[in-house]
Formats: structure tokens, sequence, C-alpha cells
């Protein structure tokens, strides 16, 4: 009789944890002593990605360095409902300054701790898109740059959310915000124009960039590890919806999160030296709409009528992400 | 509070802001029922001796699971597996093999030698029960595990009844089904073989407190079929019985089997192992439409036996039988075409249905008889107080399984009335759906098709057809489940929650909400694969 190795665990490595499982195989977020970097008692909205994403990278950081690890938070969403005065969620630590200069305070604590010998420990430099993308743009450019030795990671959630859901260089086309109001012959948010920041990293040839998003925990603890093992400027990525400013239900934050790398509209992938070296390849794959239809954001493309044409234009973006990042391997030919 | 230089906030004060009070919904932990359970007629806990099994502890598993039905073995080679139809694994690529996994489990039972303690004090009732078939067995086991003092009754020199009469040896090797029986005995069963019972009241003289009646339907149906008087026809019953005896009938060359239910199918598969060169089975329906398990079907053909669908057998004759091709009507019902063929056949064996023997109960004018079978309340009681009924003889589907079901229901039936009691069945929770399920999470596996001996091999003697699995094979079907609506501890909703809101308690322990911080998001709810928590609104 044939034999199959006993090999399978029942949900693979997609769940948090696994009975079955050696502890040491299992995630940081299953450790019944994670850090819990980002405690209870924040003031983040029900069903919040970035709260979520905020944890998750920064427990796994934690194991990562020996719990030897510096956060410097830029202003957003983050920084408020973290540390609401005179409160605070963190359990690590953890520093704030303003708006854009959380990468060159980052930057300072890296300088600071060499000058010190005390290189064991690990600096962090965190934000929003906006702090990110917009506002602390040069000092990042500046660190990826000068090669300093600090992961900063974005938490991607898409727009000004803290101050009222405004378009940020990271709100994607057709969105609506605060202020790319769903009106005219081309509502929400235009095409052709954002930023990529991930790509931006890339061209510095920085040692290692990944992009993730909390829908996959494993993949993103495991890119988070991979980060800690490099020195010098690393940039992560990682996707976070935000129930409120993309008008979705708050239950479905990870769904969302995980529609958005199955139609292929966000691109899982790492990257090392300006060269990508690996892509998560799509499971399951859906058309865009089913990302769309679950956010207000975009519900003026099926009502009061249905707008092909831009929902066509936000397919070929995903079906062009598919084809450059490689995300359905098998059917490549295909494409 | 004084800090440290250059320290603004304490770290973790945010514990003092409690943001469960802006929730309007809780998430629960819920255990609702699995559609392998709920389909079950045995009623087996299937998701949590496959649970139990997952981690290689199979003797708990094992003791999980007989404590609804005593032949983990059996089931496991001659269950229709009804738990299998409705898994909801089969929505994702295909069902668990359920049925595999539980005959492993029995198999590794019998090897260890695993026995099963009666450690309910003894109540002082004597129960008889008569026919030591599943029914019968399966009522004696619960009976005894419940500290009753049990006597079977069987006319027949050996326990087993249509399990061993009925069932060809290479779907149930007899030393399975002898150690399955030699365990009940094992727990203090009295057997009495050889013993039987024409008269119940006499029997109930005897000093008995209670009667299950179980003698399951032995007689063969006879349809009237125009004959020759050369003509060799044979009874599908007697046949079975026949070669469990170790006697071979005399079917010849070419065997016809009239009918389409499972019966028919293991006379046919028999007669292709006692030498017949050629078994047809002759039905007046279509494959689709015939009573008979579809594997066994597939099992017969792949051996080589004919199918002739769609025909009834008008008259026979020395060698030759003459055929009438029938056609399904609108309604589904087979209609004569008047169109006739003549089938070379030795032997036309009838495998029309069984009925019940009920000169038992002929001195028993409480019982009331319906159509040929013997009517029970919900409570599985004829008419007389103190006698219950259940099996083939009581209206049911008429399987192995549905028998151990019912000897089950009756024990417990029984066991209520001498205690003076009425046995609530505890309410079923609601059943889960595959909607309740998030089946991203589990990985795509298909299911390990338990090896079968090659047909034309396996044809020509009475090895068992279809193999076991070993350890790891069986481990790999195990893991499969999908554990529907029961928590598998997956860490979903520890790691999931934005508010680090879900407690985990430990291996073995599960989770708790901590409501304190909870704002009712639902994320574990989503994220669940299971369907295991579910939002109730919070009282305003």
């Amino acid at each position: 009789m044939s034999t199959t190795p006993v090999k399978f665990y029942q949900v693979g490595s997609f769940a948090v944890g696994n009975r079955l499982l050696p502890a040491a195989a299992g995630s940081v977020q299953s450790d019944m002593e994670r850090t819990n970097a980002l405690t209870s008692g924040h003031r983040a909205c029900q069903g919040c990605g970035e709260a979520l994403g905020a944890r998750y990278a920064m427990d796994a950081a934690m194991r990562a360095a020996n719990d030897k690890v510096i956060a410097v938070n830029a202003t957003g969403c983050l920084e408020v409902f973290s540390t609401p005065y005179p409160e605070s969620s963190w359990r690590i630590a953890w520093l704030h300054s303003l708006f854009g200069n959380a990468p060159a305070v980052a930057t300072g604590v890296a300088a600071a701790l060499r000058a010190k010998g005390r290189t064991e420990v690990r600096v962090i430099g965190q934000g929003g898109d906006g702090a990110t993308v917009d506002i602390g743009f040069g000092p990042l450019s500046g660190m990826f740059e000068r090669n300093d030795d600090v992961l900063y990671i974005c938490y991607d959630n898409e727009a000004y959310m803290n101050t009222g859901v405004q378009r940020s260089g990271a709100t994607p086309a057709a969105a609506r915000t605060a202020t790319t109001q769903a009106v005219g012959p081309e509502p929400g948010n235009v095409f052709g124009q954002g930023k990529n920041v991930p790509r931006i990293a890339m061209a510095h040839e920085i040692p290692y960039v990944a992009t993730a998003t909390v829908a996959d925990l494993r993949d993103l603890e495991a890119k988070v590890a991979r980060a800690m093992e490099f020195r010098g400027a690393r940039y992560l990525h990682v996707l976070v919806p935000c129930p409120l400013g993309w008008g979705s239900q708050s239950c479905d934050t990870v769904k969302i999160a995980r529609l958005a790398t199955q139609s292929g509209l966000f691109p899982v992938f790492e990257a090392e030296r300006g060269e990508v070296v690996s892509s998560t390849p799509i499971r399951q794959r859906v058309m865009v709409e089913e990302y769309l239809k679950l956010q207000g954001r975009y519900s003026h493309l099926f009502s009061p009528k249905r707008r092909d044409d831009v929902i066509d234009r936000l397919q070929a973006a995903a079906d062009r992400n598919i084809k450059r990042y490689n995300l359905m391997p098998e059917e490549a030919g295909d494409l | 509070m004084e800090k440290p230089f250059a320290i603004t906030l304490q770290v973790e004060s945010s514990l003092a802001n409690h943001t469960g009070s802006w929730r309007v919904e809780r998430p629960q932990y819920v255990n609702l029922m699995p559609p392998c359970n709920n389909a079950c007629p045995a009623g087996e806990n299937v998701q949590k001796w496959l649970y139990t099994a997952e981690d290689g502890s199979y003797e708990e598993a094992w003791r999980a699971l007989i404590v609804e039905n005593p032949f983990p073995a059996i089931m496991g080679r001659v269950c229709y597996h009804p738990c299998q139809t409705v898994c909801s694994r089969g929505q994702l690529d295909e069902a668990v093999g359920i049925n595999s996994v539980e005959r492993f489990l029995g198999d590794l039972a019998i090897e260890k030698g695993w026995s099963i303690p009666v450690t309910a004090p003894s109540t002082g009732f004597k129960v008889l029960i008569i026919g030591a078939g599943p029914t019968g067995l399966s009522a004696a086991y619960h009976l005894r595990r419940m500290g009753h003092a049990v006597t079977i009754r069987d006319a027949a020199d050996v326990a087993g009844g249509m399990m061993r009469f009925g069932i060809p040896k290479y779907r149930l090797p007899r030393n399975i089904l002898n150690a399955e029986i030699a365990r009940i005995e094992d727990m203090g069963v009295r057997f009495q073989l050889n013993h039987k019972v024409d008269n119940v009241q006499d029997a109930i003289d005897d000093g008995f407190d209670a009667v299950f009646l179980a003698v399951g339907a032995q007689i063969g149906k006879r349809a009237y079929i125009p004959a020759g008087e050369a003509a060799r026809i044979l009874d599908a019953v007697n046949v079975l019985h026949d070669v469990a005896d170790g006697e071979a009938p005399l079917l010849g060359r070419k065997v016809v089997v009239y009918g389409g239910g499972n019966t028919a199918i293991d006379v046919a598969r028999t007669a292709k192992r006692l030498g017949a060169d050629e078994a047809m089975i002759v039905y007046r329906r279509t494959r689709e439409k015939a009573p008979a398990n579809d594997t066994e079907i597939q099992e017969a053909i792949e051996e080589g036996v004919l199918m002739k669908w769609l025909s009834t057998v008008k008259h026979a004759d020395a060698g030759v039988l003459k055929i009438e091709r029938m056609e399904l009507d609108d309604k589904g019902f087979p209609q004569p075409t008047g169109e006739f063929e003549d089938l070379e056949a030795d032997s036309l064996v009838l495998a029309l249905g069984q009925e019940v023997d009920l000169s038992l109960v002929n001195n028993l004018p409480d019982v009331e008889v319906r159509d040929g079978v013997v009517h029970v309340d919900p409570n599985m009681m004829t008419g007389r107080a103190g006698i219950f009924a259940g099996g083939d003889m009581v209206p049911a589907e008429r399987t192995v399984t549905t028998g151990v079901g019912h000897g089950k229901k009756a024990a417990r039936n029984i066991d209520a009335w001498l205690r003076k009691e009425k046995f609530e069945k505890e309410p079923i929770p609601r059943v889960v759906e595959y909607s309740d399920l998030n089946p991203w999470y589990y990985t795509d596996a298909p299911h390990a098709v338990r090896p079968r001996l090659e047909g034309v091999r396996r044809a020509s003697n009475f090895d068992e057809v279809v193999q076991g699995l070993d350890e790891s094979t069986a481990l790999y079907e195990a893991r499969r489940c999908m554990s529907c609506g029961n928590c598998f501890e997956c860490d979903n909703c520890f790691g999931v929650c934005p508010d680090n809101a879900v407690i985990k308690l430990g291996p073995g322990k599960g989770f708790e909400f901590n409501l304190d911080y909870c704002k009712g998001c639902g994320i574990c709810v989503s994220e669940c694969p299971s369907g295991s928590i579910i939002m109730i609104p919070e009282k305003s």
C-alpha cells in the first residue's frame, strides 16, 4: 500500500496557529507570551486594520530582535489612537516627534545607538501613508539614500483617516475621499496620480523592500523577520484596511485585505537591492469587483449607474500587477 | 506618578480605558451541530472523535466513538456513510474519508485489545433482547453500560444476525465481526444462542423487566413469476445465508439476480466469487433509481457483474428467462413496452426485499402491526408496556447503521422506562451550513481513497475488497476535518483581534473574550474557519 507522509496540517499555514504544530513552528501571534506591543484600551475604531497590522509587525520585530526595539512613530491615526495624553497603549520603547520627520528621528536614534555601541538595539520607524508617502517623504528618501540602519514600516490605509479621510499620495484611483468626491464625469480620485513607494524604495537599491497585508499574518511575520536579518535601510509596506475611510464593515477588515491581494490590486512581494526576489502567488483569484463592492468609497461605481468603464480600468491595473509581479505563475503563459 | 527622564506616558496605561463600552454586539463561542453528526443514523459525534484522532490520541478517539456506537470496525466496512455525503469538505474539495478513519480506529482497537469496562453500578433490572443482529447487540451494549443485566436470545447458533448471514465476508471479514461481538460478551452480556423465541409472553414470565424485539426482516419477498417446472429460482437471503454457513448453493454458470438493492448486488458479487462465469443484475428501473448504494454498484461493475437496467423477468424456464424491456414514464415509474427478449440463465435469484417474521408477536394483541412491520411510538415502545422493538422489524431504512442507532435509542428509552422516567433527548443545536465557514484557511488536500483490490483478482475470492488506511493516511484523513461549528484552537480569533480582547487559555482550554476591551468589530467571527463564533446583540 502506498503511504502518504504525515505532513499535512488541517489549516495549512493560513490560520494564525495550529495545535498540531510544535510551538517553535507557530506564528508569533499564536504565542500566549507575545509582546502585545500595542495593547488593549487604544482608541482605534472597531475593526481597525492599522492597529492590527502594527501589533503584528511590532510583535514580530520584538521576537526577531530579542525584545530590543525602539519605535519612532510619525503623527497619524496610529500615534493619535495609541497615545491620547495621558495614556499609552505601547508596551515597547516608543517615541513620537512630528508628522514629517519620523525617518529622520529614527536615523538619529540609530546614530545615537551606534555611538553608544548599542547596535543590538534595533530601530523601527513607522507611520501611516500620509506621513510616509507625502509629508515625511523627503526624510524617508534621505534615510534610504544614506542606508541608515532603520526598518521603516508604512501602514497604508490609503488616505488621511485621522483628520477626516482626505486624499493622500497612496489613495487609489476612483476612490472617494473628502477631497476627491464622487462627482463629475470621472468621480473619485483621478487615475494616473499618486506614488508607489515600494517601487520608489526599490529605486534607492536599499537592502530590503517588501509588501504585506493584515490578511496574511505568516507572510507579514516572515517579512519582518527577514528584514531584521539585514542592516541598513529597509522598507515594509503593509496594507491595512480602514472601515471608517473605506466605508466597509468592521468585520470585513481582514477579508478586504485578502481580496486586495487575490484580485491583484495589491501585489505582495519582496525585493532585495532593487530587484524583486519573490512574490506571493494568488491562491483564489477574484475580479476587482469583488473587492470594490464591499467598500463605500467605490459605491459610485455601482449606483446609481454602473460604471463598467471605471471598473475595467481598475481591473486592467490589477491585471498589470499580476503580470508584473508574476502573481499567477501557473497561468503566466495565458496573460 | 514620577516618571523617568523624558518619559511622558506610562507603559500600557491605556488599559484604564475600557473600550468594551463601545460595543453593541458581542462575540460568543458556540458549539453547533456538524452536518456529519447530524446525518449519522447511529448518532455518532464524528467531529469529536476525528478531532481527538488528529493528534494521534487514537485510544481516546476510539473511546469517544464507542460512546455512541460499539462497532467501529464493522461500521468502517459496511456503513454507507451518510456523514460523508453531507460533509462540508465535499464542497471545498472532497468529503473527509470519515468511514475509513472509523475503520482504522476500530481495527486498531481490535489489534490492541482495548476493552470496555462497565463502570455503572448494577441497577437490578433485567432486560431480554430477542435477536442478536446489529440492533439487538447495540441495545445490549448500551443497556449493559447503563448497569442493567442483559440477556440476548437468537435462533441461530452464532450471533451477528444479518451482519453474518446477509453481508458477504468480502465486505465484512468474520474475524472482525467476531471480535466486536466478543467485546460485548466480555462486558457481561449473556448470550443464549440456538434459542428461538416463539412466545414473548413466556419470555417475560421468565422474570425480565423489559423486552426488546429486534429479529430483523429475514424472509425474502416473493414475486409471482410464471415458471417452468425445471426453472431454478432461489431466494437471495437463503443464498447469502448458505454461503455464510460454508455451503455453496448451486447457481450454475450464468446467474441472474432480480432486484436493485444492496442484497441483489451482494448476491451477484458472491455468485462471481463462487465461480459463475456470468452474474447479471436485472432491475426494472435505472441505475440512478436503484436503491443499492452507488459504491457497491460501481465495485460490482468493476468486478465484471453485468447490469441490465429497465428490465423485468416475465417468465422463467430451465436455462432461459424471458425479459421485458421497461421505460420510465413522466413520473419516473417503469412501464412495460411489450418488447421481449430471451436471456440465458442457469438460475434466477430473487432479491426483491425482505419481510418480517411476525409470528413472534402474533399472540401479543397489544402490539400493533402495520404494513408488515411492528408499530412503535416515538420512544420505540410497542402497544404493550415494557415491550420495545427496533431495527428492520419497525419502519426504518434497513441498514446496519440505522439498526445500531435504533439499539441505542431503544436502550435509552428502556432505561428511562425502567426507572419510571421519560427519556429526554438533548436539544440539537443549529446545523452548520457551508456559509458559516471561512474555507480560505483550509489548505487544499484531496482525500486518501482507500485502496481497492483490483477488480478481477478480488472477484475470484472472498478476500476483503476495501483495504484499510495505515496510520499515516488515517491521520492525514482525520486532519482534513474542518471541525464545522466547533473550535479546533487554530488561534485565528486570538490573532486577528485588533484590540487584544481574546484571551488564549492554553492548549485544550480554548479562548475567552475580554469584554472590557472587545469593541464588537466581528473580525473574529468573519475569520473563524469553523464558524464557531457568533455575534449576539448587546443588551441595551
